[in-house]
């Protein structure tokens, strides 16, 4: 850490999120009331919006869900030294092969041979998204934020391409391909929950949400309990003391990004054959972007992104709640306060980590005090 | 702390406030990504509900997804808080109607630009193709040079439909006219990029077009701005936008959504609304082009009277517009 003092753990990891994210809430309530509103009526509804209700949750781990899938894609990148901006098109074309599957698929073969060959399509779409821009920067040094910011164009152009003039189903405005066969909807929280008799009212959470979580499981596993995952983070830290420990930083480069793709790949089955059951425009609708907010939030840890993204998917229907029952604020000031949170999380995350160091160095434990 | 103890006391007011209202008439509109005040499209339908809450005192519920899943979303909740009738605006919202109208039968739907057949849903379109047929006459008449450009927003059908409307109406007038023809992108923003728009426009200001027609929502603008730096003329789209440049805007294709959106409501208000499809052409008076004190000098009598035959052929059914490209 390059900051001023050094912090006790548990205060690195949840106290200076949590005062971040309080000091971007009181500010985000000064824009509230300068709108004419209560900023505390504001935030009993956004709360209430995003976990008051069976349906609020839902929704926001349903959000949640696409955000884990980008965030754990950035933080994979980013732990080989690479800042992976491509999420978004690597979601995209990830969810053009799952869907392909659900569409080839969805009404001839039990949902137990979809999933896996969309999980597969889905993961190796994106990755292939992804491999390009690797390969130029292991290979030529072409800055990979350049390239993967430039790969959401194309991907955003090859998909427009294909569903207006390919996958459309005939005779629609709308350029959706038809609706999947039933075997390859992905079975709904609420479905599951009832076969064991509990009831929960219905919203788009789907079983994707397990598989977002066994991803974050299987990436901390491979980043931090296999050699591969030691040979990552060697080459994102320095990359002449891997060369000198023997790993090759252009092939990490490359595998870093094939997973990274294959991460955000997979966000196609939770918004298409979780929710959309189609193909349709513009279906990760920005959650590739958020992704790098919430792995930057998350400290590139898959619990830190668990938690940063169920925060940015309660933001998300929380939000949409508030502009329902206050008209004053609008869906632009939902993004208001998304804004200051990543500002305060992400770029301003050290503001108050020196006021913080120094309280712990006077009145903390011995441990605080030595690393000034 | 009794987590949900806390979130039911959190939950009261909304339920209350729901409930005191049910009973009244409580209408309620979708916005799509555009956004309510996109100067073009999405504004004309709140130009509607404006006008709807002026006559009637009557509040009209409004939102703006930001996401697809946010559409459903959206019905539900509306439909749950006893709205009657719920507007949906654009396209893309169509397969999120079918649902909601699916799961509440009782409640009325309304989409525009968009077909569902469920016998709860008003699947409201228009025929930009005759309204950007008169235009492409207009341009082909007004051109000097025979060459006239297009300039649509995102290349999806719907932008399709006026462009070729537009380019069969020039070839109409004059066989040999050369038309180009530009998509500004390939994403949602390509409705809001004046830049690019304006940069197209240039490109086809270069090659010989002297009138250009935008479809293309706020991008329009950069279009129109364009052709009035260059001392050429455009064509505005969906609102009246002669004003803008006056003496420069040739005319407008208008797309009368404003009053679509108010005629529906207005009608489920008075109980006379009906399910089913309403295509509004010209001769509903749906779409048009627009003639007013701003491009007066622009159509000369002889032009005016050259689009009313037309219009008129349109109209009875003499003059027959393509929607499409033969497959």
């Amino acid at each position: 850490m390059s900051a001023a003092g050094k912090l006790p753990r548990w205060a690195e990891l949840a106290l200076l999120p949590l005062i971040n994210l309080v000091v971007a809430l009181l500010l985000s309530g000064v824009v509230v009331r300068l709108l004419g509103e209560s900023p505390w009526t504001a935030f009993k509804l956004l709360a209430s919006g995003a976990i008051g209700s069976q349906e609020g949750i839902g929704y926001t781990l349903y959000y949640a869900t696409n955000f884990m899938f980008t965030g754990l894609a950035v933080a994979v990148a980013y732990h080989a030294g690479l800042f992976n901006i491509g999420g978004e098109g690597q979601a995209y074309i990830g969810g053009l092969g799952s869907g392909l599957v659900a569409l080839w698929l969805g009404d001839r073969a039990p949902f137990l041979v979809v999933l896996p060959l969309a999980i597969l399509a889905g993961a190796a779409f994106g990755a292939a998204w992804a491999l390009i821009p690797a390969w130029l920067q292991a290979r030529c040094g072409s800055h990979i934020v350049i390239t993967t910011i430039m790969f959401n164009f194309i991907a955003a152009s090859l998909m427009t391409y294909l569903l207006v003039n390919v996958l459309i189903k005939p005779g629609q405005q709308s350029p959706e391909s038809r609706e999947f066969g039933a075997n390859a909807f992905m079975p709904a929280a609420h479905e599951v929950l009832a076969r064991v008799g509990v009831t929960f009212t219905a919203s788009p959470l789907n079983l994707a949400f397990v598989l977002a979580v066994a991803a974050a499981a299987l990436v901390w596993v491979l980043v931090w309990r296999t050699r591969w995952g030691y040979a990552l983070r060697v080459a994102g830290q320095n990359q002449a003391a891997a060369v000198y420990a023997g790993i090759s930083p252009p092939r990490i480069i490359v595998q870093a990004m094939l997973l990274s793709g294959a991460l955000a790949g997979c966000l196609g089955l939770n918004e298409l054959l979780g929710s959309q059951h189609r193909i349709l425009i513009d279906f990760p609708g920005g959650a590739g972007f958020v992704g790098i907010a919430v792995a930057l939030m998350g400290r590139n840890h898959p619990v830190g992104i668990f938690a940063s993204a169920v925060l940015f998917g309660a933001l998300a229907q929380g939000g949409s709640q508030l502009s329902f029952d206050l008209p004053k604020i609008n869906r632009d000031m939902v993004v208001v306060i998304q804004g200051l949170v990543i500002l305060f999380c992400g770029a301003l995350e050290n503001v108050f980590r020196a006021p913080l160091a120094g309280l712990f160095s006077r009145f903390g434990p011995a441990d605080a005090k030595d690393a000034g | 702390m009794n987590l949900p103890r806390f979130v039911r006391a959190l939950l009261a007011p909304a339920l209350l406030s729901a409930a005191a209202h049910a009973a009244d008439f409580a209408p309620a509109i979708i916005y799509d990504m555009g956004g309510k005040f996109d100067k073009s499209f999405n504004q004309s339908a709140s130009d509607g509900t404006t006008k709807f809450k002026q006559d009637t005192g009557i509040e009209v519920r409004e939102f703006e997804v930001t996401n697809a899943a946010q559409r459903e979303q959206a019905m539900t909740r509306f439909a749950q808080r006893g709205s009657q009738i719920i507007v949906a605006i654009g396209f893309s919202q169509a397969s999120a109607v079918e649902a909601a109208a699916k799961k509440f039968p009782h409640v009325k739907f309304a989409i525009i630009d968009g077909t569902v057949n469920l016998p709860n849903v008003q699947s409201i379109n228009f025929r930009e193709n005759e309204s950007s047929f008169l235009c492409g006459m207009a341009a082909a008449l007004a051109s000097k040079t025979g060459k006239v450009g297009f300039v649509g927003g995102m290349d999806i059908p719907l932008i399709r439909k006026f462009a070729l409307g537009y380019a069969d109406g020039a070839k109409f007038v004059n066989p040999s006219v050369e038309v180009y023809q530009n998509m500004t992108g390939t994403t949602a923003a390509a409705w809001n990029d004046p830049t690019k728009g304006s940069e197209l426009a240039k490109s086809q200001i270069g090659r010989g077009a002297d009138v250009i027609f935008h479809a293309s929502g706020n991008t329009g603008g950069g279009v129109m701005q364009a052709a009035k730096d260059a001392g050429k003329l455009s064509i505005g789209c969906d609102s009246n936008q002669n004003y803008i440049h006056p003496g420069s805007v040739l005319t407008s294709a208008v797309k009368r959504v404003d009053v679509a959106v108010y005629q529906t409501i207005m009608d489920a208000k008075n109980g006379t609304w009906k399910g089913g499809p309403i295509v509004l052409g010209l001769a509903d008076q749906g779409v048009d082009y627009a003639l007013d004190e701003f491009n007066r000098k622009l159509i000369t009598p002889a032009m005016e009277a050259k689009l009313n035959q037309a219009k008129a052929d349109i109209i009875s059914g003499k003059l027959k517009v393509a929607e499409s490209k033969a497959p």
